[in-house]
């Protein structure tokens, strides 16, 4: 007998009668989730929100950052971002390690917990969101569901590869649980909120 | 009792305690994380009913197991996924072994998993020529002093930072005395980056895999899951057969649950669903045993089977705290590894049961609402008729059961109790009784409830 068919076969000898999946539609709420609720969260968790009226903002603010050098990808259709590469496709996945830079968009944000669902088409590649030393994400104020029991409702219309709920930057508390961002993916973590689409 | 060559909870936790201050930071920081915990909890006004709901999907998994698995196969497979299955430790290790010597790699880059750690994998795969470095910080700390992780879900939670600044200094390089949590972070950040970008192969735990997709999730905060599993051509996820959801959208309710419990947040920073690989490369998951279907067909402990890895009752055990990770002398510590871990070897971990003031703390906090307490208690009782329970504690319990069985008994020895503590206490005060160890005896009463109540009663 193969270890699939042993496995299988105690299972089936030892699990209890069955018991009935519970109704989990009385968590969904229908609302939408609220963009102060989004930010507050994002900010609990190391993010920042920025609350735009216009792509072109995005291009201001970033140039306010002193920390933008190096090499920027912007992923996201009609941003204009000086300088910065918009076809990764063809590329390695080792050849973006020296992305300083990666900006997308997402495809909606949670409010309870500040995280943006972000599949593997709005990436480019799958490692960019992790590899890259800064990450900034583009969503629209719509777009706020407000729990994860929306947010799966959502995300089921539209099919995936590979998808991931990126919620503030990369972080550790391991030694001593002091706090440190930017463990071994980005140092920070932007989400700029397009407030009237 | 001695039941495994390095001592059982008793005296590793004596050991532990022989550093005050130590046990004291650690007792604290484990309780400001549960405090963090119920802070968070506390904002979700459905948190209860969250809780019931995780605890009767978890027991419909459990109670259907067997098709689920093979609905999670087919639809794994049919996603481009490899599906390989291993009904114990050793036969995990060899499929890793074997998929690792099929692509021709001799290192390999890993994330957190508890069930590797059980399996002895990074052990097994040294013995065959295999290098494995953990990329989770506090796992890399751990594997760094050859030590096992004490927490599962903080590794080395047991280590100061002036200890790991030592490590650092040895083994990265950091200057010598450095024991900044931000500058040793920055080290780890670019010795590992560069172990992620020349590592082909990967292998990650699992926290959900769901049935009805075929695809699994990871959960980290760190990043280093993705930063392996992306720049590999060869992807491993190992799994324990528990692990299955029925459906995606049950995925939000776990979501919500599990990183409140664990650490406070409201979720993870990246909790990564991997549902196909990515183009020219492989992801290979194996479906492992070891033990769990045993632990389903027990009526009194399938219900730890629930578990979801939070380690919610490892920070409000009062015993945890005090007596450390390390005291449990298993893979997983604390409450719910005290009834895991009897599961694989009774004889082995016949004691950690008995670690335990059976407050219930446990129970309360878990998000899955499995028993802990009452499997602890039940535990008892099975190793006690299977004649593992520790000497000691049978003895006493011997000499307990005559003493109450007989009044006279009784009586004689509660005036004895009482004489001593009055005019010799030091017969009792003194290293060789274990409940004086931080603690003090009672005042003696003058007289017992018995001798007031026969005075008064006439009254």
């Amino acid at each position: 007998m193969s270890s699939r068919e042993k496995i299988l076969l105690a299972v089936s000898q030892n699990q209890p009668e069955r018991v009935l999946l519970p109704d989990i539609s009385l968590f969904e709420r229908k609302a939408t989730g609220t963009v102060q609720k989004f930010g507050a969260a994002l900010s609990s968790i190391g993010g920042k929100a920025y609350y735009i009226n216009d792509l072109t903002e995005i291009g201001i603010i970033i140039a306010g950052i002193p920390a933008i050098n190096g090499r920027v990808v912007n992923l996201v259709d009609g941003l204009p971002i000086k300088n910065a590469e918009n076809i990764i496709y063809h590329l390695a996945a080792h050849d973006l390690q020296n992305v300083e830079w990666a900006i997308l968009k997402a495809n909606f944000g949670v409010a309870e917990n500040g995280a943006v669902w972000i599949t593997e088409d709005c990436m480019g590649q799958r490692v960019l969101p992790f590899i890259c030393q800064h990450l900034a994400v583009v969503i629209n104020q719509k777009d706020i569901v407000p729990a994860m029991h929306e947010a799966y409702e959502l995300l089921s219309r539209k099919p995936y590869d590979y998808g991931c709920f990126i919620a503030g930057p990369s972080k550790t508390a391991d030694i001593e649980q002091s706090l440190v961002i930017g463990a071994h993916g980005p140092r920070s973590m932007t989400v700029f909120i397009l407030l009237n689409e | 009792m001695e039941t495994n060559g390095i001592g059982d909870h008793a005296s590793l936790a004596a050991d532990f305690n022989k550093d005050k201050e130590r046990v004291e930071w650690h007792d604290e920081t484990l309780w400001w994380i549960r405090q963090k915990r119920d802070k968070n909890v506390h904002q979700i006004p459905e948190w209860e009913q969250l809780r019931e709901a995780a605890s009767q999907i978890k027991l419909n998994v459990l109670s259907d197991l067997n098709s689920y698995l093979q609905q999670f196969e087919a639809n794994a497979i049919s996603n481009g996924i490899k599906v390989h299955w291993a009904a114990d430790a050793a036969e995990h290790n060899q499929i890793v072994h074997q998929l690792l010597k099929n692509a021709g790699v001799s290192q390999m880059v890993k994330s957190k998993s508890m069930l590797t750690e059980e399996c002895g994998l990074n052990e097994y795969l040294a013995e065959h020529g295999i290098e494995v470095i953990d990329s989770d910080l506090g796992e890399r700390i751990v594997q760094l002093a050859k030590e096992a992780p004490s927490h599962i879900v903080l590794p080395c939670i047991h280590k100061k930072k002036e200890e790991i600044g030592d490590l650092f200094h040895e083994f990265l390089g950091t200057p010598e005395n450095m024991a900044d949590p931000q500058v040793l972070t920055e080290a780890a950040r670019g010795h590992l980056r560069e172990i992620f970008l020349t590592r082909r192969a990967a292998l990650t735990g699992v926290n959900f895999a769901i049935a009805e997709t075929g695809e699994f999730v990871v959960c980290t905060n760190e990043g280093n899951a993705d930063m392996g599993a992306h720049l590999a051509d060869l992807h491993i996820a190992s799994m324990g057969i528990e692990k299955l959801l029925p459906e995606r959208r049950h995925l939000g309710v776990f979501l919500r649950l599990l990183t409140r419990s664990a650490t406070g947040q409201p979720i993870t920073t990246y909790s990564s669903h991997f549902k196909k690989p990515q183009k020219g490369k492989q992801i290979h998951i194996i479906l492992v045993d070891n033990g769990r279907s045993v632990q389903l067909g027990r009526e009194d402990f399938r219900n730890s089977l629930k578990c979801i890895r939070c380690g919610a009752c490892m920070n409000t055990c009062p015993v945890y705290r005090r007596s450390g990770g390390h005291s449990y002398h298993a893979v997983v510590a604390g409450p719910i590894g005290s009834i895991l871990s009897p599961n694989l070897d009774m004889k082995k971990y016949a004691d950690l049961p008995f670690a335990s003031t059976l407050c219930g703390s446990c129970t309360n906090v878990c998000p899955v609402k499995i028993d802990i307490h009452d499997q602890l208690y039940k535990w008892r009782q099975v190793i006690v008729k299977a004649g593992y329970a520790p000497a000691t504690k049978t003895a006493t319990m011997q000499v307990m059961s005559k003493t109450l069985s007989s009044p006279a008994l009784y009586h004689l020895s509660g005036k004895a109790g009482r004489w001593v503590l009055k005019y010799i206490p030091f017969a009792v005060n003194n290293k060789f009784n274990p409940w004086y160890k931080q603690r003090d005896m009672p005042e003696p009463p003058e007289e017992s409830f018995g001798e007031w109540y026969k005075k008064n009663q006439t009254k």
